[in-house]
């Protein structure tokens, strides 16, 4: 499936084939409306329901039943008459609703008349001292492996921070037969307190039980050290060893992985690149895009369904694919609107899905000194830049992201900020005194994954562009 | 906010820092003010090129300001080192201009000797080569290079380190650097500018005006003039690679790091925030076609920059005759000239005048109105 | 580090890193395949030359750039394994003509 686009235009582009890239090309598609699904990925699913037609962990049980939910949206979409297109990586999206997407080394360009935005989360960095030494990775790197080749850690497994997806992938990780010597949890304890005025929303939605059965699951087998408050991986050109506080008393132990975690923030690089409009969300702490009611953006024809415009999980990021998909066949289709799920149901089926987010926001708010970080510790993977390094920045006079860039590189890599990104912003804004939001980000720009010169050579020019470039 | 200073300097671009760092180094008391963190900044958008070849056809004294300059660039980088320890990988060892075939080698061929034929323009041994010539110093060219020109003082820098060590260098130089305080209006009373920003208001016994483009607005706020005629450029860049161009390209380079720069388009638009891909799909097909292994190297962003260039393209450094004290000063190649400006324009800054001899000919005068068409060498 | 769960039935796939063969399974990425392996997959940065593996898997993070059939600084995470895929562990900047 990694063909070119058959057509240049679309009524409908979605861009990500995860749950609400999956359901919003779904309805498009069966309301008659002309439609585009693009993914860098493989297959679908994104990345709770990754590898979710190949997976080779066959026992249903293991990866558990929200997974396999996962399994009707695929074949929903497959019913639908959606153009369906995987290692297609969209490189450009303009306020002129303009695509350009790298497929098999060549780029295609189309045209929509809507964009559905569906590029889902990224795990939020966790820049403690030793994230960069091999061993180290994110515990959305281990699932991945888990559920696309059913690998499992098998040396001495560390586990550490926070967060739903931690005690999930713990539980999986058991159930296929790897190894977890402990778990370090660092959920703050003055989290529990904030979370309790939350709770009674939490009590009655569907995560409780689950989260509740899954950690049991897992504390019977494995240590849980909790009121983690400190953190550092060391080891000499490989992860030897884990260094952690906990109620005031320091340990070491050797590990040869460490799995890392502390929730999950919004893809947000080809939306701000696109110009959408983006403000910080002071309890999720990461940048969200600002949205109405049906996911519009403030780039008209540009709508964000999922975890990218805000994290709601996956229930949520079906609900809101379909509410954009809605959104799109009102505009384009009127009277293919009647035999679609009502606005209002849509709705409530929405707020049933977001019950007790706020609890787990507010519980699982990842601690400052995880967040940001001081001294030698890594900010900016790609550039190798420290915190040090951002602090001399602002001490000359960096006043935000940009001129940060200019100064040291960061965010100049080929991750393109997305590794420190939400550190920089943070650092900064605590170095200056002013908020997330009055320190702003980076301004990014296509190409928004990289691209080969050739296959950017070969975009179409006029005559006018080679004027505007050759001269004497 | 202290309000008593020797000068201030509206603009921390790479003019306004170099004039001022040269203001600090001659012990004045100096404030630079700036805009904030996102904002049109030819400074931190720029190609890094310390260019002579092709520079001031029309204008013989712009041809020997930017020798001059080129000149200057390694006392400029020495003293940078010492004093901020950063090391700006200034490179002066020749660069090229490269053309594609027959035409291009003809046209590139007739400028080189109309430049020659300029009356009173310094000589910069400009002088067009075969491709088998180039090919000795750059090997990897592709079978369409033509050949192309060359001059021995062309060189490039890294210009983002520059512009950092330059606000190093401001501390030690106790130059006090105001971000976001952008200057909405001036006045002079009782032998004092006031500036106003959003902060406050700040006294200077004399002012620099190098705010790029800006400075068409605020120059006549103080009896100044500078037409411009801002155009776009876009650059592409790729990751890092290992050093495979010993000699700077007008169009490629490759910076210290290892990353290759692909330069720029000269386009009328003004808007920075959209990119053309097919204006960087010119571009980067040259820039395939003179170095084929490129081809396979990823591009990891492009942007685009709004050049600070005023109307015929030449620089523009003036003091007014009816705000004595008030000077202004705007360019294109602003990484090429810093030395320049860190040197000289700083030294008549704080002495009160501008030498006629040295930077006569760039007095906003010579537009005496109505606009030039820009035929600077761009 | 990581092993394989018994259950998983996928047809092999040989491919060489560094020239020695490797057994990686239908549907693996490269760097699925390395971290499943036991060699010694660590890439060196363009910057410093410091030694890194994947991290995020998911297109992120670009430290598990590979060598993937002569061309340099590929995604591992991203590129599924074909039979006698070559594959090279990068020690800094690309190589021209790579
Ligand atoms: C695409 C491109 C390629 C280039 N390539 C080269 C090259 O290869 N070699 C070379 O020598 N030069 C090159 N240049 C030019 C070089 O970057 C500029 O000459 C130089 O940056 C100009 O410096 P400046 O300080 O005048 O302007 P800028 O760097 O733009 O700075 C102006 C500053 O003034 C501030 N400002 C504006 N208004 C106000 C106000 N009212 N109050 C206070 N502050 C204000 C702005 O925020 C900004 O910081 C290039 C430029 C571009 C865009
Ligand atoms: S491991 Fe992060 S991009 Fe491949």
């Amino acid at each position: 499936m990694t063909v070119a686009p058959k057509r240049e235009d679309y009524d409908v582009v979605v861009i990500g084939a995860g749950p609400a890239g999956l359901a919003a090309a779904a309805i498009s598609a069966e309301a008659g409306l002309s439609t585009l699904l693009l993914d860098e990925n493989v297959g679908p699913g994104g990345q709770v329901f990754r590898a979710i037609s190949s997976t080779p962990v066959t026992d249903r049980n293991q990866l558990g039943a929200d997974y396999w939910v996962g399994a009707d949206l695929v074949q929903s979409l497959r019913a639908s008459s959606a153009e369906v297109i995987h290692r297609a990586t969209v490189w450009s999206l303009d306020r002129n609703l303009d695509i350009a997407v790298s497929v098999g080394g060549a780029s295609a360009f189309v045209k929509a008349k809507r964009v559905i935005l569906a590029t889902g989360a990224l795990e939020r960095p966790f820049p403690i001292p030793g994230w960069t030494l091999p061993g180290v990775m994110t515990a959305g790197a281990a699932q991945t492996m888990l559920k696309s080749s059913a690998l499992v850690p098998d040396g001495r497994t560390v586990i550490a921070g926070q967060g739903p997806l931690l005690w999930l992938l713990a539980a999986q990780i058991l159930r296929l037969g790897g190894r977890i010597d402990r778990i370090l949890d660092t959920t703050e304890r003055g989290n529990y307190i904030a979370a309790l005025p939350h709770a009674f929303a939490f009590l009655t939605s569907p995560y409780f039980a689950k989260g509740l059965s899954m950690m049991r699951e897992v504390k019977a087998k494995v240590q849980v050290v909790s009121g983690v408050t400190e953190l550092a991986a060391a080891g000499d050109l490989q992860l030897a060893n884990v260094s952690y506080v906990a109620s005031g008393k320091r340990e070491t132990i050797p590990a040869d992985l460490l799995l890392l975690h502390q929730g999950v923030v919004p893809n947000v690089n080809l939306a701000m690149a696109a110009g959408v409009e983006h403000h910080w969300d002071e309890l999720q702490l990461c940048w969200s895009p600002v949205l109405d009611a049906s996911g519009n953006s403030s780039v008209a024809g540009i709508a964000i369904a999922g975890d990218g415009a805000g994290i709601g999980g996956a229930n949520a990021a079906i609900v809101r694919g379909r509410i954009a998909a809605r959104a799109a066949v009102e505009a384009l289709a009127p009277a293919a609107v009647a035999k679609l799920a009502s606005m209002a149901t849509l709705r409530a089926d929405l707020a049933k899905a977001e019950r007790g987010r706020v609890f787990l926001d507010t519980l699982f708010r990842p601690a400052p000194q995880f967040r940001i970080p001081s001294g030698d510790t890594i900010v900016c993977r790609c550039e190798e830049v420290t915190a040090k390094d951002v602090l001399d920045s602002v001490a000359i006079g960096a006043t935000g992201p940009n001129q940060l860039k200019a100064y040291r590189r960061t965010g100049m890599g080929p991750c393109q900020g997305r590794l420190c990104g939400l550190t920089v912003t943070e650092l900064m804004a605590q170095a200056r005194a002013k908020t997330p939001q009055e320190i702003g980000y980076y301004r990014l720009r296509a190409p928004v994954k990289p691209i080969t010169l050739a296959e950017l050579a070969a975009v179409p020019k006029s005559e006018a562009d080679v004027k505007a470039v050759v001269r004497g | 906010m202290r309000t008593d200073y020797d000068v201030a300097v509206v603009g921390g671009g790479l003019l306004g820092s170099a004039i001022a760092w040269g203001l600090g180094r001659l012990g004045k008391r100096v404030a630079v003010l700036d805009e904030g963190d996102i904002t049109k900044r030819a400074s931190r958008a720029n190609f890094a090129l310390v260019w002579v070849q092709s520079k001031g056809l029309g204008m013989p004294a712009y041809t020997i300001w930017t020798v001059q300059a080129s000149q200057a660039w390694g006392r400029l980088a020495s003293e940078l080192k010492q004093q901020t320890g950063l090391d700006v990988s200034l490179q002066q060892n020749g660069g090229f201009h490269l053309t594609l075939g027959d035409d291009e080698f003809g046209q590139r061929a007739e400028l080189v000797k109309r430049m020659h034929n300029q009356n009173g323009a310094a000589d910069y041994k400009m002088e067009m080569l075969s491709a088998s010539e180039v090919k000795k110093s750059l090997p990897l060219i592709g079978p369409e290079v033509s050949g192309g020109s060359y001059c021995p003082l062309d060189g490039h820098v890294n210009s983002l380190r520059t512009f950092r060590a330059f606000h190093t260098g401001f501390k030690a130089f106790g130059i006090d650097y105001f971000p976001e305080q952008p200057v909405s209006a001036i006045s002079k009373s009782g032998g004092e500018f006031k500036l106003t920003t959003p902060k406050g208001e700040l006294r200077a016994a004399k002012i620099v005006l190098a705010a790029g483009n800006a400075n068409q607005t605020l120059a006549p706020m103080v009896g100044l003039s500078a037409p411009m005629g801002p155009t776009r450029g876009q650059i592409v860049v790729t990751e890092r690679t290992m050093p495979f161009l010993p000699h700077p390209l007008t169009t490629i380079r490759q910076t210290d790091e290892g990353t290759v720069m692909i330069g720029d388009s000269k386009e009328d638009e003004l808007d920075d925030r959209t990119l053309k891909h097919s204006i960087s799909a010119v571009m980067t097909d040259r820039a395939q076609r003179m170095f084929p292994h490129l081809a396979r190297l990823n591009v990891v962003r492009s942007w685009a920059g709004i050049r600070v260039m005023p109307q015929d393209g030449f620089p523009i450094y003036d003091q007014s005759e009816t705000h004595p004290g008030a000077f202004v000063a705007c360019c294109h190649s602003g990484v090429t000239l810093a030395s320049n400006h860190a040197f000289e324009i700083a030294r008549m800054v704080a002495q009160g005048a501008l030498e006629p001899e040295l930077v006569g000919a760039f007095s906003a005068s010579r537009f005496g109105g109505a606009g030039t068409a820009n035929n600077s060498g761009y | 580090m990581f092993k394989r769960s018994e259950q998983d039935k996928r047809p092999p796939v040989q491919i060489f890193v560094d020239g020695v063969a490797i057994a990686a399974r239908q549907g693996d990425t490269v760097s699925a395949a390395l971290l499943a392996s036991s060699c010694d997959a660590r890439r060196s940065t363009a910057v410093s030359g410091a030694p890194r593996l994947p991290y995020c898997m998911m297109g992120v993070c670009f430290d598990c750039l590979v060598t993937i059939d002569g061309v340099g600084n590929r995604q591992g995470c991203l590129v599924p394994v074909a039979e006698g895929m070559q594959v090279e562990i990068q020690k800094g900047k690309r190589e021209i003509g790579k």
